[in-house]
C-alpha cells in the first residue's frame, strides 16, 4: 500500500464513532449518473461468451450460486432436498461442480446442515427480522445467533433501511457492527435492499457504510421486493468494493440476488466482475448469485455445450 | 482469469464484388476518363474490392445526372412522395443493416460493435427523421415558401462512412435538392452499397449520384460551376481550400471540420461515469472523431485519482480484430493516418510529455495503435493544440473553472466540449462559456438525428442534423 | 447686420466609443467636409475595440439589448432632421428609425425562434441555442446611405456580436452621424466602430484579420474584391454574408437570414437520471 492508502485506512476507522463524521464521508463520495451507470452496464452486457469461455463461465457461475430457497411453506423435507442439489447439482454429470452455498430461513438451519456437513458448500441464513428488518435490534441479534448457534457459517443480514432512509446512519452502522459480533465465526452479508434505496446514491452510500461497519459481503436485495438485483446496481457495488480496498486494503464480496434467471444473465454478471474489479473478484469466496432457479438454466446450458443438444426442464430436478 | 473466446461476427453476410463503377443517373458505369484505386481492409491489408476513380468528365456526367433529376423529377415532386422515397430507404437500411455493419467495419476498421450499435442505427434514424421533413418544409421555421438549392456536391470523410452520408444526404434530398457524393477514397464501400438500395427503392435516378475517388475527384466536384450547394465533412486545412474556392460564387456551404475538444472533469465529478465518458470520448471509433474528447482538463485536485482510474480502465481495452464482437478499439483506418498518429505522439513524448498505454498486444498485419495517453502535457505542446485524429488523448490539469474555461477555448477549433460535475449550475455556467457547437455535460459522444451539430471557430459553419440542418440546402 | 458665422463639424471615425482622427493623419473631402481615411491600422485597432467589447455585449441580457436598441431608434428620431440636412430623404430615415424598432424586439425572440429543445432517443435533455459568432466586419451598402447602413448594423448586434463598420465611401456622413446616435444611446463602447475611407483599403485588413468571426459583404459591389475578400477571409473560416445584388429592396422584410448567419447554435446535452 502507498502512504496515501495508509493513512486513509486510519482516517475510515473513526468514522464510525460519529454521525456527523459518517454523514460527512458518505456525502462526500462521488455522485453516481444514472444514466451513464446503466449504458455501462449495459454495454458490458452486449460481451459475447462463447464457446471455451462460456463453459469456463457456466462452471463458474455454478459454484457461485447461493441456491435458496425463503419460502413460508419451505419444510425440512423442501430444504434437505435442495441442499441435495446443491452437492449433486446434475446427477447426470458427476463433473458438475457443487454450488456455493444453499439459503435458508434460521429454523430451516439445522435440517440442512445436516445434508451439507464437511461438504464444502456452505450454509448461509438471513436473519435479523428478514426481510423488512422491522424488529427491535435485541430480537435481531438473537435471530442472528440463533441461525449461527444451528450451523450457518454465512448470515445474511438486512440493513435497517428505515433508519437509513431518514438519514441516522450511524444506527444503521451499529446494528451491523452489533450483528457481525454475533456472527462470531459466521460470515457477514449485508443485504442494501437496493430496490427500496431508489438512487445510485444510495446504493453507494449504502455499500460503503456496510463496508465501514465490517460486512465480509455486500448484497443488493431480499428478493421479496419489486425491484431485486440489475446490473448497473452491481456495477455500482463493484466499483464500491474496488474502492473500499484501493482505500483500506480490506476486500468485500458481492453478491448481487433475485430476478437472476437465465445463463446469458448470469454470464453478464461474471463479465461485469471481470471488467470492473477484475480477476481477485472471480472466485465463490467474492462472488454470489443469490438464485434458485438460475442453477437448473445453467445445468441445461451446461449439457448444451457438452452434448451439443438443447436440453430441456425435464431432465433437470426441481427441487 | 476469464479470457473472452473469439466472437467473430460472420463476414459471409455481405457479398462483396470484386470491382466497382460510378453510380452515375441510376447505374453503375465504367469511368470515362479515370482509372482505379483499391480499397483495403485496414486490419489485413487485405484487398477488398477495385473501385473506379472518377475524372473531371465522370464528375461532369453526374452533375449533369443530378441536375436533369432535379430540373425534371425531384424538384417538382411533392414533398409527400420525396418522403416516401426516404423512409423506404431508411427501411431498406434497418433490413439490411447487418450487412452494412459488416462492410463497414471491414472497410473501415472500426470495431463491429460500433458499427452494428451506433453506426447503422443512427444512419437509418437520420433518414427516417429527415423523411418526415420533406412535406413540412413551410413549417421548418425558413419562411412561407422554402425552395431547394438545386444540385449539391457532397464531399465526405472515412471516419464514420455511411453515417456521414446519411448526414449529408437525408437533408438535401428531404429539401429537394439533388446530390453527386464522394465518399473518401480508403473507405468507399458502403457508399456503393447505398447507391444499390437507392436501385432497390426504386429512387428516381440521378437523384443520387456517388463518384468515388480521392482529392482530385473531390476538387472537380466541388469546383464545378454547375453545383449549388457545397458540403464538405474533413478537415479543416481542405476545408479552407473548399471555402477559398466557392468565394465569389453562389454556391452554399456548409463545412464540418477539425476539433481539439476539451473534456472538463470537476472535482465533484461522477468519477466512474467520468472515466467512461473519458474513454468514449477519446477511444470511440479508434478517435477518429472530429468531436473527440482528446484534450482531457482534470481539476489538479483530483488529477491523481482521475488518472488511476482511467488507466486501470483502459487497461480493459481489447484492441484487435474489427468483426470480433467484443473488440473495443479496431484498426486505424489507413497507413497515413497511422503515420501521423505515430509522428505527433513522437512529438509529445519529443516535447516532455508523459505517454502510457496499457499493455496490449497488436495484430502483425493491418494497422495499429494502442490507446495512448499522454500527461504533463501543456498547452504549447503540439498534442494539445493539433488534432491528432487517433486513439491518443492529452491530459491537462488546471485549478478554478475560469482557467478550465480559458483553457478549453484557447484554440483555433470549437467542435466540442465536455463538462463533468454534479453541480447543475456548474455545467450552465460552464456550457454558457465553453466557445464550442456541442457540449455533452455528464456524457459524450451522443449523437442523434434531431440533434444539430457543428462548430464555432475553425471547425466549421453550419449545422448537421435538426431542424437546423436543413437550413443548409434551403434558398433561405 | 452680418450673418453669424457657422460652427463647423469635423466628421471623425468612431472607434471604442471615442472618436479619433486617422491615425494616418489622412483625410478626404465629402459634401464640402473633412471625412477621416481611416487607414490599415485604424482598422486593426477598431477590431481590438471590437473584441474587448463582446464579452460585455454578448453576456448582457437579451432584455437589455433589446431596450438598448429601442434607445438607439428613440436618439435617432430625435436627430431626425439632422440626417435630413445631411440629404438622407425623410422617409429613408423614418425607415430606418423603424428598422431598429423591429431589431430591438428580436434580441428576446430569435433565441425562442430559432434554437429550442430537441427530442433525442434517449434520456437527454437537449437544447440548441443561437450564440453571437463574435466580431463581424461589415461593408456597409453604398446606397441608402442611412438606411442600408442601419439595416447591416441592427442585425448584427442585436444578438450580441460586435461590429467593424466600414461605411460607404461616397456618403459617410449619415455613418459618422449615426455613430453619433450611436454614443449617446446607452450602447456599450466598441459595440459599433466605424470606419470611413476606401474599402479598397479597410476590407482587406478586415477580411484576412484572423480575430474576426464573420464578414458582411453586402456593400461590397465590384464582384472580384467580394470574391478575393471572401478568400482572405477562409484563412480563419470566417462565416461570410455575401454582396447583396444591386437592386436589393431595403424597405421590404428583412427576414432573419441576417441575424442568423452571424450566429453559432450550440447544443447542450445533459442526462436526465436522479
Amino acid at each position: 500500500m502507498t502512504a496515501t492508502a495508509t493513512s486513509a485506512r486510519s482516517d475510515l476507522s473513526e468514522l464510525g464513532r460519529s454521525e456527523t463524521a459518517l454523514r460527512t464521508f458518505l456525502h462526500g463520495l462521488p455522485g453516481v449518473d444514472q444514466v451513464g451507470a446503466e449504458q455501462r452496464a449495459a454495454q458490458l452486457g452486449t460481451r459475447s461468451i462463447k464457446t471455451t469461455a462460456k463453459a469456463q463461465a457456466i462452471d463458474l457461475a455454478i459454484r457461485m450460486v447461493d441456491l435458496t430457497t425463503l419460502e413460508g411453506a419451505d419444510t425440512p423435507g423442501k430444504v434437505r432436498a435442495l441442499a441435495a442439489k446443491a452437492l449433486r447439482p446434475d446427477p447426470a454429470d458427476l463433473s458438475c461442480p457443487h454450488v456455493g452455498a444453499v439459503c435458508v430461513y434460521p429454523a430451516m438451519v439445522p435440517y440442512v446442515a445436516e445434508v451439507l456437513r464437511g461438504s464444502g458448500v456452505h450454509l448461509a441464513s438471513v436473519a435479523t427480522a428478514f426481510p423488512s428488518g422491522q424488529a427491535p435490534l435485541e430480537v435481531k441479534l438473537a435471530d442472528t445467533r440463533a441461525a449461527v448457534a444451528a450451523g450457518a457459517d454465512e448470515i445474511d443480514m438486512v440493513i435497517n433501511r428505515s433508519a437509513f432512509l431518514s438519514g441516522r446512519y450511524k444506527e444503521v452502522y451499529d446494528e451491523i457492527v452489533a450483528t457481525k459480533e454475533a456472527c462470531g465465526d459466521a460470515h457477514l452479508k449485508v443485504i442494501l435492499e437496493t430496490g427500496e434505496l431508489a438512487t445510485y446514491d444510495n446504493v453507494r452510500r449504502a455499500s460503503w457504510l456496510a463496508m465501514l461497519a465490517g460486512g465480509d459481503f455486500i448484497k443488493t436485495s431480499t428478493g421479496k421486493v419489486p425491484v431485486a438485483a440489475t446490473l448497473p446496481v452491481s456495477l455500482v457495488m463493484l466499483e464500491a468494493v474496488r474502492d473500499f480496498r484501493a482505500a483500506t486494503g480490506r476486500q468485500v464480496g458481492v453478491k448481487p440476488a433475485g430476478g437472476i434467471k437465465t445463463t446469458k444473465d448470469a454470464i453478464k454478471y461474471l463479465v461485469m466482475v471481470n471488467e470492473t474489479v477484475g480477476a481477485d473478484w472471480l472466485d465463490p469466496d467474492w462472488f454470489r448469485f443469490g438464485a434458485s432457479s438460475l442453477l437448473n438454466d445453467l445445468l441445461m446450458q451446461r449439457t448444451k455445450l457438452t452434448t451439443g443438444v438443447y436440453s430441456g426442464p425435464d431432465y433437470f430436478t426441481l427441487d | 482469469m476469464f479470457e473472452y473466446a473469439p466472437a467473430p461476427e460472420s463476414r459471409s453476410v455481405v457479398d462483396i464484388k470484386p470491382s466497382y463503377g460510378l453510380f452515375i443517373n441510376g447505374e453503375f458505369v465504367d469511368p470515362t476518363d479515370g482509372g482505379s484505386f483499391k480499397s483495403i481492409n485496414p486490419a489485413s491489408e487485405e484487398v477488398l474490392a477495385e473501385v473506379a476513380e472518377a475524372g473531371a468528365g465522370d464528375v461532369e456526367r453526374a452533375v449533369a445526372a443530378a441536375r436533369e433529376a432535379y430540373d425534371k423529377v425531384w424538384g417538382p415532386m411533392p414533398g409527400r412522395d420525396r418522403a416516401k422515397y426516404l423512409f423506404r430507404i431508411a427501411r431498406i437500411i434497418q433490413e439490411r443493416s447487418r450487412e452494412l455493419a459488416v462492410l463497414e467495419s471491414l472497410d473501415n476498421g472500426k470495431p463491429i460493435k460500433e458499427s452494428r450499435d451506433v453506426d447503422l442505427p443512427l444512419v437509418a434514424a437520420h433518414f427516417f427523421y429527415y423523411a418526415g421533413w420533406a412535406d413540412k418544409l413551410e413549417h421548418a421555421g425558413f419562411g412561407a415558401n422554402p425552395r431547394p438549392l438545386g444540385v449539391a456536391a457532397q464531399v465526405i470523410p472515412w471516419n464514420f462512412p455511411l453515417l456521414m452520408l446519411a448526414w449529408k444526404i437525408a437533408p438535401a434530398l428531404a429539401a429537394g435538392n439533388t446530390v453527386v457524393l464522394k465518399p473518401a477514397e480508403t473507405t468507399p464501400l458502403t457508399a456503393l452499397l447505398f447507391a444499390e438500395i437507392c436501385q432497390q427503392a426504386d429512387l428516381p435516378a440521378g437523384v443520387v449520384n456517388i463518384v468515388t475517388g480521392a482529392g482530385d475527384t473531390g476538387r472537380a466536384l466541388v469546383e464545378h460551376p454547375g453545383v449549388d450547394k457545397v458540403a464538405f465533412t474533413g478537415s479543416t486545412e481542405v476545408g479552407r481550400a473548399i471555402a477559398r474556392s466557392v468565394a465569389g460564387t453562389r454556391k452554399k456551404l456548409t463545412l464540418e471540420l477539425g476539433g481539439k475538444a476539451a473534456n472538463i472533469v470537476y472535482d465533484d465529478a461522477p468519477i466512474d461515469q467520468a472515466v467512461e465518458g473519458i474513454v468514449n470520448g477519446i477511444f470511440f471509433n479508434q478517435g477518429h472523431v472530429c468531436c473527440a474528447g482528446s484534450r482531457l482538463l482534470i481539476q489538479e485536485n483530483v488529477a491523481d485519482r482521475v488518472l488511476e482510474s482511467l488507466k486501470r480502465r483502459m487497461a480493459q481495452l481489447r484492441v484487435g480484430d474489427p468483426l470480433d464482437k467484443n473488440t473495443d478499439i479496431g484498426a486505424i483506418n489507413s497507413a497515413a493516418q497511422l503515420a501521423r498518429i505515430k509522428e505527433l505522439s513522437d512529438a509529445g513524448s519529443a516535447e516532455g510529455a508523459e505517454r502510457w498505454s496499457p499493455p496490449c498486444e497488436l495484430p502483425d498485419r493491418g494497422f495499429w495503435f494502442a490507446p495512448t495517453i499522454f500527461t504533463g502535457v501543456t498547452q504549447a505542446h503540439r498534442i494539445a493544440r493539433e488534432e491528432i485524429f487517433g486513439p491518443v488523448l492529452s491530459v491537462l490539469t488546471f485549478r478554478t473553472p475560469a482557467e478550465a474555461v480559458e483553457k478549453a477555448n484557447n484554440t483555433p477549433y470549437g467542435l466540442s466540449a465536455g463538462i463533468w460535475t454534479d453541480k447543475g449550475s456548474r455545467i450552465l455556467w460552464t456550457a454558457d462559456r465553453l466557445r464550442a457547437g456541442v457540449v455533452w455535460a455528464n456524457t459524450f459522444n451522443k449523437f442523434d438525428p434531431t440533434s444539430p451539430f457543428g462548430g464555432y471557430k475553425e471547425s466549421g459553419y453550419g449545422r448537421e442534423g435538426g431542424r437546423h440542418g436543413l437550413e443548409g440546402y434551403l434558398n433561405v | 447686420m452680418s450673418e453669424r458665422v457657422a460652427v463647423r463639424k469635423t466628421y471623425k471615425l468612431f472607434i471604442g466609443g471615442k472618436f479619433p482622427r486617422s491615425e494616418s493623419g489622412r483625410s478626404y473631402l465629402v459634401q464640402d467636409s473633412n471625412v477621416p481615411l481611416a487607414s490599415r491600422k485604424d482598422a486593426r485597432d477598431a477590431v481590438l475595440a471590437a473584441r474587448a467589447a463582446v464579452k460585455g455585449w454578448a453576456g448582457a441580457t437579451a432584455y437589455n439589448r433589446g431596450q438598448i436598441l429601442y434607445r438607439v431608434a428613440e436618439m435617432l428620431e430625435g436627430r431626425r432632421e439632422q440626417f435630413v440636412a445631411l440629404g438622407v430623404p425623410a422617409d429613408e430615415v423614418d425607415a430606418a428609425i423603424d428598422r431598429w424598432v423591429w431589431y430591438a424586439g428580436w434580441s428576446d425572440k430569435l433565441p425562442q425562434v430559432y434554437g429550442g429543445a430537441n427530442p433525442v432517443a434517449g434520456p437527454y435533455f437537449n437544447l440548441s441555442s443561437p450564440e453571437p459568432t463574435g466580431v463581424v466586419a461589415v461593408v456597409a451598402p453604398e446606397q441608402p446611405a442611412l438606411l442600408g447602413l442601419v439595416s447591416v448594423i441592427a442585425p448584427a448586434i442585436v444578438t450580441g456580436n460586435t461590429v467593424v463598420v466600414a461605411a460607404s465611401p461616397a456618403q459617410p456622413l449619415a455613418a459618422v452621424t449615426l455613430a453619433e446616435v450611436l454614443a449617446t444611446s446607452d450602447l456599450p463602447v466598441g459595440v459599433v466602430n466605424i470606419l470611413t475611407g476606401r474599402i479598397s483599403e479597410t476590407a482587406p485588413t478586415l477580411a484576412a484579420h484572423m480575430d474576426v468571426n464573420a464578414i458582411d459583404l453586402t456593400g461590397v459591389a465590384d464582384a472580384e474584391l467580394a470574391a478575393d475578400l471572401e478568400v482572405k477571409a477562409a484563412q480563419n473560416l470566417k462565416r461570410v454574408l455575401r454582396p447583396a445584388p444591386a437592386d436589393h429592396d431595403w424597405t421590404a422584410d428583412p427576414g432573419v437570414t441576417r441575424m442568423t448567419t452571424l450566429l453559432e447554435t450550440k447544443t447542450v446535452w445533459h442526462p436526465k437520471g436522479v
